[in-house]
Formats: C-alpha cells, sequence, structure tokens
C-alpha cells in the first residue's frame, strides 16, 4: 500500500459531506422557488399578451412541441424534427411552454434561479473538497465501496450538470438534480457510510480507476437523462391536456422546454452515457478476467450491467422505430434508470455474487 | 436496425378495416410455405421484433440473479432445491438454475442475432450500392428541405452560374462531402453532395461485431478448460488432469491440450489491515512466491502471483482465488505407527479464518480414526465456552477437535467430501459430552487418544491457496470484437450523415442566384450549424457578407449584410430562378 490512513481526513470529508448536503438543500428550495415564482410572473405577462393575440395561436404552438408523441415517427420524419422545430429560441407569448427549445439562455431574469445556480456552484465545491479529502484520507481513488461511489457519483452529476449549465439553460433540471444529490449524499451517509480503509485485494488493480470512473461518469449522465425523461412525460401529458382544451394545471412546467426538445437532448446524453457504460461493461470484463480468469461469468453484477445495456440499446433503438418515440423511448429511459438503481442497492445488499465491496 | 419500419401501407378508404379484414381472411389460407417464410423472415427481421427481442433479452436475463445458478455453484443450487421442496423442482425443470444456456434464453438470443444477420446483411449490400453511387438527384424544391437557404451574387462580381456551382462543388470537396454536378452547362446547374457514409459503416460494424463476440464466446466453450487446485506451502502443481483437485473441459476438449508445466508454492504471505478502526484486520494484500518451469526440464523461475495479477504459463493463465491455514498433524495409530503426516487444508467458515478442520485417517490400525473439528488462528473463548477467532493471524493458534474411531467408508469406492465427514457410523472417543473431554491443541502439543487408540500431535501452521487455471483461446477475439463494437459504436452515433444540394440560376438582371438546401439522415442536431456553416463558406468564396439571420445567433455581432434579403423580394414570377421568399427559415 502506497500510502497510509488518515482518519483526521476522513472525518473532515464527513464534515465536508454534510456541509454540501446543506448547501444543496437551500439551492434546491431556491430553484422551486424560482419555477414558482418564474412561472408566476410569466402568467401575468402572458395575461396581458392574451388580450392582444387571438386565441387561435395557441393550438398552433402547441401543435410544434407535440409532434414527438404524434405518429410522425420513423428516422426520414424524425431527421427533420430537430433542426426545423429548434426554429423558436426566444419565448413567444401565448404559448404552453416558454422555454426555447434549444435551451439557450434567454434574456429574461430569473433572479432566484441566479441564486440557486451560484449555491449549486458553492455545494459542489464544498462536495469537491469531501471527495478530496476522502481520497486523501485512505490514500486512494475515492470509489472503493457503496459510500464512495455514492459521494462521489452524487459530485460528479452536479459537475455534469454546471458544466451543461454553461452552454445550456438547464436550470428547470435543477429541482431534480439538486434533489437526487441530496438523496445520493443522504442515502450515503445514512445508509452506507463505511470508514476510510483500505482496498481489499481484489480491487488493488488499476481497472479500480477506469472501470469504475467510467461507471460512475454515465451513471451521473443516466442520472440527467433520467430527470429529463420523467419531465418529458410531465410535459407531454400536460401538452395533451392543453392541446385537448383543458386546463393547464402545472403552470410551472411552463419553463420546462417542450416534450420533444427534452427528448432529443435526453437522447443525446443517453448516446453519451450509453457508449460510457458499454466501456463500463467492456473494462469489467477485462478486470474480470485478470481478478477471476474468465471475461465473463453472469455474476449477478455482470447480469445486472448487461440488463443495464440492453435496456439503454433498447433505448437508441426505439428512437428508430416507428410507435416508439416520445413517451415509450423516455419509459425506457427511466426503466433504464430503475434498473441502474436497483444494481447499485439491491444487488449491492442483497444479491450474493463476486461484486460484494458495499464494504458493509 | 431495419429502416422497413417506416413504409407504412396507407389506408386507401375509411371503411379500410372492414376490407383489410375481409382481405386477411381471403388472403391467408393463399399463402404458401414460401410466402409463409417469407413472412415469417420479414416479421422477424424488423424492427419492431428486433427491439421486442432485445427487451425480452434483458427481462430473461434477470431470473438468472434471482435464483442459485448452476455454472457458478452448483452445490448451492442441490442445497436450495433441498430448502425449498414445495417449487424448488419446479423451477429446475423451467431451467431457472441454469438460466444462460437455457432453451428459452438461447432462443431469445439466437432469433435476436438471426434477426440481426437478417438486418445487416441486406443494409450492407444496400449500403455498398449507395457508396458506389452518386448522391441523389437535386430535389426539384430545395425549399422543402429542412435547411435552406439563398445568396445572391451581384452581377458586377462577374460569376456566372455555372462558376458559382463549380466554387461550391470546391468547397464541399473540401469539407469531406463526396460532389456530382448535375447539368454543368445548363440555365441551371446543380450539384448534389453527401458525407457521413462512415456512420452506416460504423452501424454495420457494431452489429457485425457483436456476433463476433458471441461466436469468440462459444469458440472459448468448446476449446476452452479450467481448473481448481489447493496448494499448502511446499506442493507443486503439475498441469495434468491428475493435478486439478476439479477439472472443467470444453466440448472438445483433449487432454493432449495440457502443456505439463509445474507451479510450486514456495511461500504464501498475507498483509492485514492494522491502521484503520472499521476494517481492522481486513486482509489488504494476498502475496505468493512460486517457482515455475515451462515444462519438467525448463530451468525453473520464481514469480509472485497476486490477485489481480495471474501468471501466464503453457497457454493457461494462474489466478490467486483462496487462501487459509493449513494445521500440520502427525496421527499415529493404535499400532504406534505414523498414519498421517502433512498439513490439513482448513475450509474457511467465518470471520478471522474461523476454518473447520476435517481429517480423516484410513491407514490407521487397527481402527480407522476420524477427526473433526475449527481451527482458530487466534484462539478466544468467551464465559459461555464458545471459542472464536480474535484475529485473522497467528497470535495463538488452537485446534479443537472430536474424535471417532471405526469404518470411515472409505473403501467402498464412493467418493467422499474431503471437507465432511459422517460420522453416523463411527465410535466416538473425543468429544465435549463426553468424559475425555473434546480435544485442543496448541502448536507443539501432543494428545494420546483414550482406549489406546493412537495420538495426535499439533506440529505447525502452513497456508495454502486456491488457483484457478484457466485457458479460453476465444476471449482474445472478443476483446477484439468488442473493441471493434464500440469503435462502430462511436461513429455510427457521431458521425453524421448528410446531404446537401446548391442550385444555381442567372436572374433576368444579371445577378446569379443561388440556393442550397440540406438532408440529415437519421439524428443529427448539429444540421443547423452545418448549414450556417456552409452558407459561410460560399459566401467569402464569393465575396459576400453572410446574413446574420440565417447563420444563427453565432453570427449576431458580425456586420450587417446589406445584399440578400432585399434583392430577393423583387424575383419576378415565371423568372427561372431558385431562390424562393418563403424558405422554412422565413416562417419563424
Amino acid at each position: 500500500m502506497p500510502f497510509g490512513i488518515n482518519e483526521t481526513m476522513g472525518q473532515y470529508s464527513e464534515l465536508f459531506m454534510l456541509l454540501a448536503a446543506g448547501t444543496y438543500t437551500v439551492a434546491f428550495i431556491a430553484f422551486a422557488w424560482d419555477l414558482a415564482k418564474s412561472s408566476r410572473a410569466l402568467q401575468a405577462i402572458e395575461l396581458k399578451a392574451a388580450q392582444a393575440v387571438e386565441p387561435a395561436k395557441v393550438p398552433a404552438a402547441v401543435g410544434a412541441g407535440n409532434r414527438a408523441e404524434s405518429s410522425v415517427g420513423g428516422p426520414a420524419g424524425r431527421a427533420e424534427r430537430p433542426s426545423s422545430s429548434a426554429a423558436s429560441g426566444t419565448p413567444v407569448g401565448g404559448g404552453i411552454v416558454t422555454a426555447g427549445a434549444d435551451m439557450k439562455y434567454s434574456a429574461a431574469r430569473r433572479a432566484p434561479a441566479r441564486v440557486a445556480v451560484a449555491l449549486t456552484v458553492l455545494g459542489a465545491l464544498i462536495h469537491g473538497a469531501g471527495v478530496v479529502t476522502r481520497a486523501l484520507g485512505a490514500g486512494r481513488v475515492p470509489w472503493g465501496n457503496m459510500y464512495e461511489f455514492l459521494t462521489t457519483g452524487a459530485f460528479v452529476a452536479i459537475a455534469v450538470f454546471l458544466l451543461v449549465l454553461i452552454r445550456r439553460d438547464l436550470r428547470f433540471l435543477g429541482t431534480f438534480v439538486v434533489g437526487l444529490a441530496i438523496i445520493m449524499l443522504v442515502a450515503a451517509s445514512v445508509a452506507y457510510w463505511t470508514p476510510v480503509g483500505h482496498l481489499v485485494p481484489a480491487l488493488q488493480s488499476y481497472w479500480l480507476i477506469i472501470h469504475v470512473s467510467i461507471a460512475v461518469l454515465s451513471s451521473a449522465l443516466f442520472t440527467l437523462t433520467f430527470a429529463m425523461s420523467a419531465l418529458q412525460l410531465v410535459q407531454s401529458h400536460r401538452q395533451k391536456t392543453v392541446a385537448a382544451g383543458g386546463e393547464d394545471k402545472l403552470g410551472f412546467m411552463r419553463l420546462v422546454p417542450s416534450a420533444l426538445s427534452l427528448e432529443n437532448l435526453s437522447y443525446r446524453i443517453n448516446a453519451i452515457a450509453f457508449i460510457g457504460w458499454t466501456f463500463t461493461l467492456m473494462f469489467g470484463a477485462i478486470w474480470a478476467e485478470k481478478a477471476w480468469g474468465r471475461f465473463w461469468g453472469w455474476d449477478t453484477k455482470e447480469v445486472w450491467t448487461f440488463v443495464i445495456w440492453v435496456v439503454y440499446a433498447g433505448y437508441l433503438h426505439a428512437r428508430a422505430t416507428r410507435g416508439w418515440t416520445g413517451t415509450r423511448a423516455a419509459w425506457l429511459s427511466i426503466v433504464g434508470y430503475l434498473c441502474v438503481v436497483f444494481n447499485f442497492t439491491i444487488v449491492n445488499q442483497f444479491f450474493n455474487g463476486l461484486h460484494s465491496y458495499s464494504g458493509l | 436496425m431495419s429502416e422497413r419500419v417506416n413504409v407504412k401501407k396507407k389506408s386507401p378508404a375509411p371503411d379500410a378495416d372492414k376490407v383489410s379484414a375481409a382481405k386477411a381472411d381471403a388472403a391467408l389460407p393463399a399463402l404458401g410455405a414460401k410466402e409463409m417464410l417469407r413472412f415469417a423472415w420479414t416479421q422477424l427481421t424488423s424492427m419492431r421484433t428486433a427491439l421486442f427481442l432485445l427487451l425480452l433479452l434483458a427481462v430473461a436475463a434477470v431470473p438468472g440473479s434471482l435464483f442459485p445458478q448452476r455454472p457458478a455453484n452448483p452445490s448451492v443450487v442441490t442445497q436450495y432445491i433441498k430448502d425449498h421442496p414445495d417449487y424448488g423442482k419446479l423451477l429446475d425443470s423451467l431451467q431457472l438454475y441454469d438460466v444462460y444456456s437455457s432453451v428459452w434464453f438461447s432462443a431469445i438470443y439466437l432469433l435476436l442475432f438471426i434477426s440481426l444477420i437478417g438486418c445487416v446483411v441486406p443494409r450492407a449490400i444496400a449500403h455498398y450500392k449507395a457508396m458506389r453511387s452518386q448522391p441523389p438527384r437535386t430535389p426539384k424544391r430545395l425549399s422543402r428541405l429542412p435547411e435552406y437557404g439563398t445568396l445572391v451574387i451581384p452581377a458586377d462580381a462577374g460569376i456566372p452560374a455555372s462558376d458559382a456551382i463549380h466554387g461550391a462543388v470546391g468547397l464541399l470537396r473540401k469539407r469531406g462531402y463526396r460532389v456530382e454536378v448535375r447539368d454543368a452547362d445548363g440555365a441551371r446547374p446543380s450539384l448534389g453532395a453527401e458525407r457521413g457514409l462512415s456512420k452506416e459503416v460504423g452501424n454495420l460494424i457494431f452489429h457485425t461485431s457483436l456476433i463476433g463476440v458471441l461466436v469468440s464466446v462459444a469458440l472459448g466453450g468448446l476449446f476452452g478448460y479450467s481448473g481448481q487446485r489447493i496448494l499448502v506451502e511446499g506442493d507443486t502443481f503439475v498441469n495434468t488432469l491428475v493435478g486439478y483437485d476439479q477439472f472443467t473441459p470444453g466440448t472438445n476438449f483433449q487432454s493432449s491440450q495440457l502443456q505439463p508445466y509445474s507451479v510450486q508454492l514456495d511461500k504464501f504471505d498475507i498483509t492485514f489491515d492494522r491502521e484503520s478502526q472499521g476494517k481492522f484486520g481486513q486482509p489488504i494484500d494476498f502475496s505468493a512466491a512460486v517457482t515455475t518451469k515451462e515444462n519438467p526440464d525448463a530451468p525453473a523461475k520464481k514469480e509472485t502471483l497476486k490477485v489481480n495479477d495471474p501468471i501466464t504459463l503453457g497457454g493457461t493463465s494462474i489466478y490467486l482465488t483462496g487462501n487459509g491455514y493449513a494445521p500440520v498433524v502427525t496421527i499415529r495409530d493404535g499400532d504406534g505407527n505414523v498414519a498421517m503426516q502433512g498439513p490439513v487444508v482448513a475450509k474457511l467458515q467465518g470471520d478471522n479464518y474461523y476454518s473447520s478442520v476435517v481429517i480423516k485417517v484410513p491407514d490407521a490400525k487397527p481402527d480407522q480414526l476420524g477427526f473433526q473439528g475449527f481451527f482458530l488462528p487466534t484462539a478466544f473463548v468467551t464465559e459461555q465456552g464458545v471459542s472464536f477467532s480474535g484475529d485473522p493471524a497467528l497470535f495463538n493458534p488452537q485446534l479443537s477437535l472430536n474424535s471417532y474411531y471405526g469404518d470411515l467408508g472409505l473403501d467402498t469406492g464412493s467418493p467422499q467430501n474431503v471437507f465432511e465427514i459422517d460420522v453416523k457410523d463411527l465410535t466416538p472417543l473425543n468429544a465435549r459430552n463426553l468424559d475425555a473431554g473434546g480435544i485442543t491443541l496448541s502448536p507443539g502439543a501432543t494428545y494420546t487418544l483414550p482406549d489406546g487408540k493412537g495420538s495426535i500431535s499439533f506440529d505447525g501452521v502452513k497456508r495454502y491457496v486456491g488457483v484457478d487455471i484457466h485457458h479460453n483461446p476465444g476471449q482474445l477475439y472478443a476483446l477484439i470484437f468488442a473493441l471493434l463494437a464500440v469503435a462502430g459504436l462511436i461513429l455510427s452515433l457521431y458521425v453524421n450523415r448528410r446531404r446537401a444540394w446548391v442550385r444555381t440560376g442567372t436572374h433576368d438582371d444579371g445577378r446569379t442566384m443561388v440556393e442550397y438546401g440540406l438532408l440529415a439522415r437519421g439524428e443529427d442536431h448539429r444540421l443547423a450549424g452545418e448549414a450556417a456553416a456552409i452558407r459561410t463558406l460560399l459566401a467569402q468564396e464569393w465575396g459576400l457578407a453572410a446574413d446574420p439571420q440565417q447563420d444563427g445567433d453565432r453570427q449576431e455581432d458580425s456586420t450587417q449584410s446589406q445584399q440578400t434579403p432585399s434583392s430577393l423580394g423583387d424575383n419576378g414570377a415565371g423568372t427561372p430562378t431558385p431562390a424562393s421568399p418563403a424558405g422554412p427559415e422565413k416562417d419563424q
């Protein structure tokens, strides 16, 4: 072992994790406030605008956003969708979705959202310090057991979210992503807490760095797309209700882009995550060959990693299959993420297998 | 996979349901065997079926993680069936303990791969043809394409329509398009261009490589073999069939495949964690010093075998998979002769190397002897008299045994598990509930058995390792195909297949009118960016200012264009001009 254990450092790390969770909680409230406030402000503006604009315009805007759910599927049909529908970049009064399809920042000021993002950045800095001190305390990469995988995974999810925020206005995802990060941090500290310690020999390999880091990164991306797919389902339901002349009960959802643009962006992120998961599977197989003598043995963890891979492969294919775009694809993305969660929680703790490294 | 899904037959009449139902009724009996096969093949290779099979495969893989699996651990399966008399046998008949070699799992993945082949082959042929043919003809109305734009070259620039098209050709070729010019000297020359054909190549490589991975796995199953062996310090393993404790040959295995190399375990060291509080005493390093020989005549070589660091020898890999303690004992029989001398492999049972010990002494005379008990590296005894191991290292090694005499049943020829002893037919000599009590030994101590049955000495403790030996000729190919699959996947997801067309014409007033359109095949969120980039390049080529409106927000700060939008307006009706004022970008 190259480094020793530093338990003081480990205690600092735990303190940082708690502080980060606290900061995220405030950020979460700010994000929620932003959704409520901005949507009320928008409603007020639109009420005024509606008096000037004839009501006939509403269904038209709805129709554009609803195309994902109509049967205009198929590769050729879809090829035209992303670019042609990316036309409206600025909020148009009267539509039920004010967020632009390309998810660029608009000129409108959203003070609570700014506060929320600033708090998330602060939380991420503290969180990052927690991850680094954990690594220093253990003298190795901070993903050797479930506690470390969760805390590091939550950090990566937040970091990816903040990185995407630089170029795209995904602040509508804030409550979701920050909320999930809080859940992950709390679950790690309450259910999976493990003191700093050495790695068991089975984990002492450079493949731990390669295999698990890609798994963490892919899981973080799947977390983002899970949030987007869930929102897509809500948005698509809302768009249908409003298009059918129903009452819009979820006013705050107007800050969220249309179901179609959510679907397109989550497809792009899922494609990256799928490649990452393919690498996770492959590097895992190479490591398994080195550690156990066979590259594939249907160990429970291998089974579930394979199941996740197949579900997301199905998702990618669904987008090219008539009748499977839109809502069904979103469900596949959600099922895939539930498998990721199941693989991490239930399989790690309750299934016997070679991957029993929970550290519990 | 198959793009056939796109073809949907439109119902011709409002009462099409009735008609088609009637048709189906009428048509079905007429379907011959050939048509049925064709119908089945079309169904099987459709994207929808492939997707269904893919999701079914995911579902079918799950039970293998819920129930114990024979290939992984056959004894657990036997125990599970015993523990669940109500449904254990039923699950077995459904092959739920052999999920991954079951009929139903195999059927799903074989159908999936047949579907995949049925998809890949026609697509490969179609793509080969596409790669050899020219880009598709220029559509009549470019304005209907998802990306469309126009440019106007002023008359005084001196660039006629044919020159303009040639300029566009060079420019698109540089951008990686393959380009064909049509009607170069006509009134309205045009070009068709296409790029990103490697997207489909990547897609085909990905799917073909998956077949390659499957074949590689099958190859390993046919010609591979694997086995286990326990080696106590000082033991030597020779790679012959008798050298293995357990051996699993592949379907086509031949014993001549085994190269007679040897591995001797010289010493085995464990480092325990003495630093952290939570994991105190957890092993953090296993290291086996071994001496290897490629063949009986080869020079000896010192090597270190560790977890995650196998030794390769004679086409096999040798893995360190287990370890434990082997107390060394000497047992004398009732006649006073040494009936057994050597290390006894103790099987791990609990924390801190709390291990079970079974000693069978069939050579003891006049009575065969048997011992059963525990080995504790650091023995502690609770107030209730329960002994446990307080540490994994040898701080206070102790052997606690019961002893028996009688017929061990080994002479009948039926195989026995060396780690278990059936004491049913034996007479107990030592046990806690007997007057003689149990046997408790520290290293160096000797215990004389009651009734002159002999004695047992605890001479010392050695360590043993469990090694797995594997030979899998398929795994290198599996790796190569897996890498190919990833490369193909990345190509298919990140190369964008695009078609572009440019058409030029001369306006009555001498201006050269240019229109262009782009179309993507498959997912392409960057098509608008590509259209903007091509527009900028074309404008530069002809010395025009790019139109900020067309180029999206990346050009927002550039100087306002003076020419294009206004000059578009005065295209008279009937003029053979390509520029139509109502491009899709206009109706924002």
